[in-house]
């Protein structure tokens, strides 16, 4: 395996006038939780959708797992183990919790192109569901229609639908926005189990959050990576002082 | 339209076995027709009309699997209507007659044709998804009009009803109701698999969010494709069947307005539940028939100059039917039964 389980070289992207993502070049380790912080309009989610492949760069490399997949459709990344979740909620409003995340077990094993039989019988998928539901601490909730779990809820079962496509990476588009005080404590311990068991590029404005998950932390300002360090090395960082961070915040 | 999607994958046992009889009843009722038929002093005629109706019903189910199931609104599945028909017919003025090769040369040309337009019209979304399978439509529409061979704009009489195997006993009208009904039948169970099946959950779910299911791993536009390519050749069974039960086919099969007429059919019956579909088209094809008679008993009060006016034009009084129909029972029939189921 390569020394970086992800790797963006000189990542470009515009709107326009406006550089959302200019020249990036980042490496994820493998193991690590790599957390993305920076303000609002920085160019996080356009970063994340372009790793994905929702978008695609103006130009740039994308290396996963030692390989260029900046031209795969995301279907194909997400097969290689490129999991992602977003920022708006992203779910199957008319499924159950259950069914949400059966779906996504089902992409992974076996053909989906079977005609016959009840899909909903099958009990090796819905075991495997109920997994990642109980992971997540939604599993009182798997009979649920999605669309009517809470919005806290459903950020959980996003993590969920993520975690059972078996990542080796997973990009967190700020799981906790909009969460409830005891949601997102639950949403960050999970992350805390996960935490040792898969990579994770986490982007959050939930400081606490970031600085007590994080292995590493890289700061986007304008679209440009500013600073990528220890969270101790970003608090100490006079550029990020400067750019982003509060003093208060930092305190 | 949520709604109605929300309650149908709800585990909501209660409204749900009470409506599960529904199918059960619609297809034992299509059984017992042709007895009553026979019994009424007019069975030509009811058995003529009720197979029309299970014709329709066929082409209208294979509309709500691509429609109701998979958000594809195809505005040119008359189409295959045509296919189906012209299959028919065509062979039929080369001498081949017998149903064991129609049907299939009518299933792999449907099959064909919605392989390579579905390709290229699933490329677009929305609008313009509805616009491009209507184009599709319309090309076959005229290509139609101009084979000169076959009629032309005037369409052929088929020389008589194919054979199966060799023997003549579709000629019998009750025997075409039965083989239409077992058509019917026959898809309805095939459908009914599918959008319970591996492959039907995800449909339903790229109807739902297809990003999502691209962000799983899956390629939504095998599944569609895959989905357009069996609704076609369900469609074109009904073609074939309607060929026989026309004895003739034209151009007229496949018209945009016998599209749309589909699309009524299963908006009016209710998206997304199958036999919502067949209800719907026998709804619309009774409602066609028998609505002259119905706006001259209802307007016993009218003088007669205006009385007979109206029954003569009763088409004016149509197309506002099926609007109030659609406006004020939402979810079509379909949603009006799980209303009442729930109350
Ligand atoms: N489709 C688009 N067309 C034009 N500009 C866009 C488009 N999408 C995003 N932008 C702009 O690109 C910039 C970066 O947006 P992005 O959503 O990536 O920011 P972000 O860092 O995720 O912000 P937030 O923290 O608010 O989620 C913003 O200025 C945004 O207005
Ligand atoms: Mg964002």
């Amino acid at each position: 395996m390569a020394s970086s389980l992800l790797e963006l070289r000189s990542l470009q992207k515009a709107y326009g006038a406006i550089r959302v993502t200019d020249n990036v070049n980042l490496s994820v380790r493998p193991g690590e939780l790599h957390a993305i912080i920076g303000p609002n309009g920085a160019g996080k989610t356009t970063l994340i959708h372009q790793i994905s492949g929702i978008l695609s760069p103006d130009s740039g490399q994308i290396l996963f797992d030692g390989e260029d997949v900046t031209h795969l459709p995301m279907h194909q990344r997400v097969r290689r183990g490129l999991a992602r979740s977003f920022q708006i909620t992203s779910i199957l409003p008319a499924f159950s919790a259950l069914e949400n995340v059966a779906l996504a077990v089902q992409a992974r094993s076996g053909s989906s192109f079977r005609f016959f039989g009840k899909v909903a019988q099958e009990s090796s998928l819905n075991e495997a569901a109920m997994e990642y539901l109980n992971v997540v601490g939604l599993g009182p909730r798997a009979r649920v229609m999605a669309g009517l779990l809470s919005h806290g809820e459903k950020r959980q079962l996003e993590l969920a639908v993520g975690l059972a496509t078996q990542p080796k990476l997973l990009l967190l588009d700020e799981p906790l926005a909009g969460t409830g005080h005891e949601e997102s404590l639950r949403v960050i311990e999970t992350l805390k189990q996960l935490k040792n068991r898969i990579t994770i590029m986490l982007i959050e404005h939930d400081m606490d959050a970031v600085f007590s998950l994080a292995d590493r932390v890289s700061v986007l300002v304008y679209g440009r990576v500013i600073a990528t360090d220890t969270p101790e090395g970003i608090r100490a960082n006079e550029e990020v002082r400067a750019a982003y961070l509060g003093e208060e915040e930092i305190a | 339209m949520t709604q109605m999607t929300q309650l149908q994958s709800a585990p909501m046992p209660s409204a749900a076995t009470r409506l599960d009889f529904l199918p059960i009843a619609v297809f034992a009722a299509f059984a017992v027709a042709p007895f009553l038929a026979s019994s009424s002093g007019a069975e030509g005629y009811v058995l003529s009309l009720l197979t029309r109706v299970m014709i329709f019903g066929l082409a209208a189910m294979s509309l709500d699997l691509i429609l109701g199931y998979g958000a594809m609104v195809s505005f040119g599945h008359a189409a295959f209507f045509g296919i189906g028909a012209y299959a028919v017919g065509i062979l039929a003025s080369h001498g081949v007659e017998d149903a064991i090769i129609q049907v299939p040369v009518a299933l792999a040309a449907s099959a064909l044709f919605a392989a390579l337009t579905g390709a290229v019209s699933l490329r677009t979304k929305g609008v313009y998804f509805i616009m491009i399978t209507l184009a599709f439509a319309q090309m076959l529409y005229f290509l139609a009009s101009s084979l000169a061979a076959y009629g032309g704009d005037d369409g052929l009489t088929l020389p008589s009803r194919s054979l199966v195997a060799g023997s003549g006993f579709l000629d019998n009208d009750f025997a075409l109701y039965g083989a239409t009904l077992a058509c019917l039948l026959g898809a309805y169970m095939v459908s009914r698999s599918i959008v319970g099946s591996r492959f039907g959950r995800v449909l339903r779910g790229t109807k739902e969010n297809a990003i999502r299911m691209e962000a799983i791993g899956f390629q939504p536009f095998h599944f569609q494709l895959a989905t357009y390519v069996i609704s076609g050749m369900m469609a074109g069974l009904a073609g074939c069947l309607l060929a026989n039960q026309a004895e003739f086919v034209s151009p007229a099969f496949m018209t945009w307005q016998r599209s749309g007429e589909l699309i009524f059919m299963v908006v009016l019956g209710g998206l997304g539940s199958l036999h919502g579909a067949i209800i719907g088209a026998a709804a619309f094809i009774l409602l066609e028939e028998f609505l002259p008679e119905i706006v001259h008993a209802a307007t016993f009060f009218l003088n007669d100059d205006l009385r007979s006016r109206l029954t003569e034009n009763w088409q004016m009084v149509f197309g506002p039917i099926l609007i109030l129909i659609v406006l004020f029972a939402r979810g079509g029939i379909m949603g009006v039964l799980r209303r009442g189921s729930h109350g």
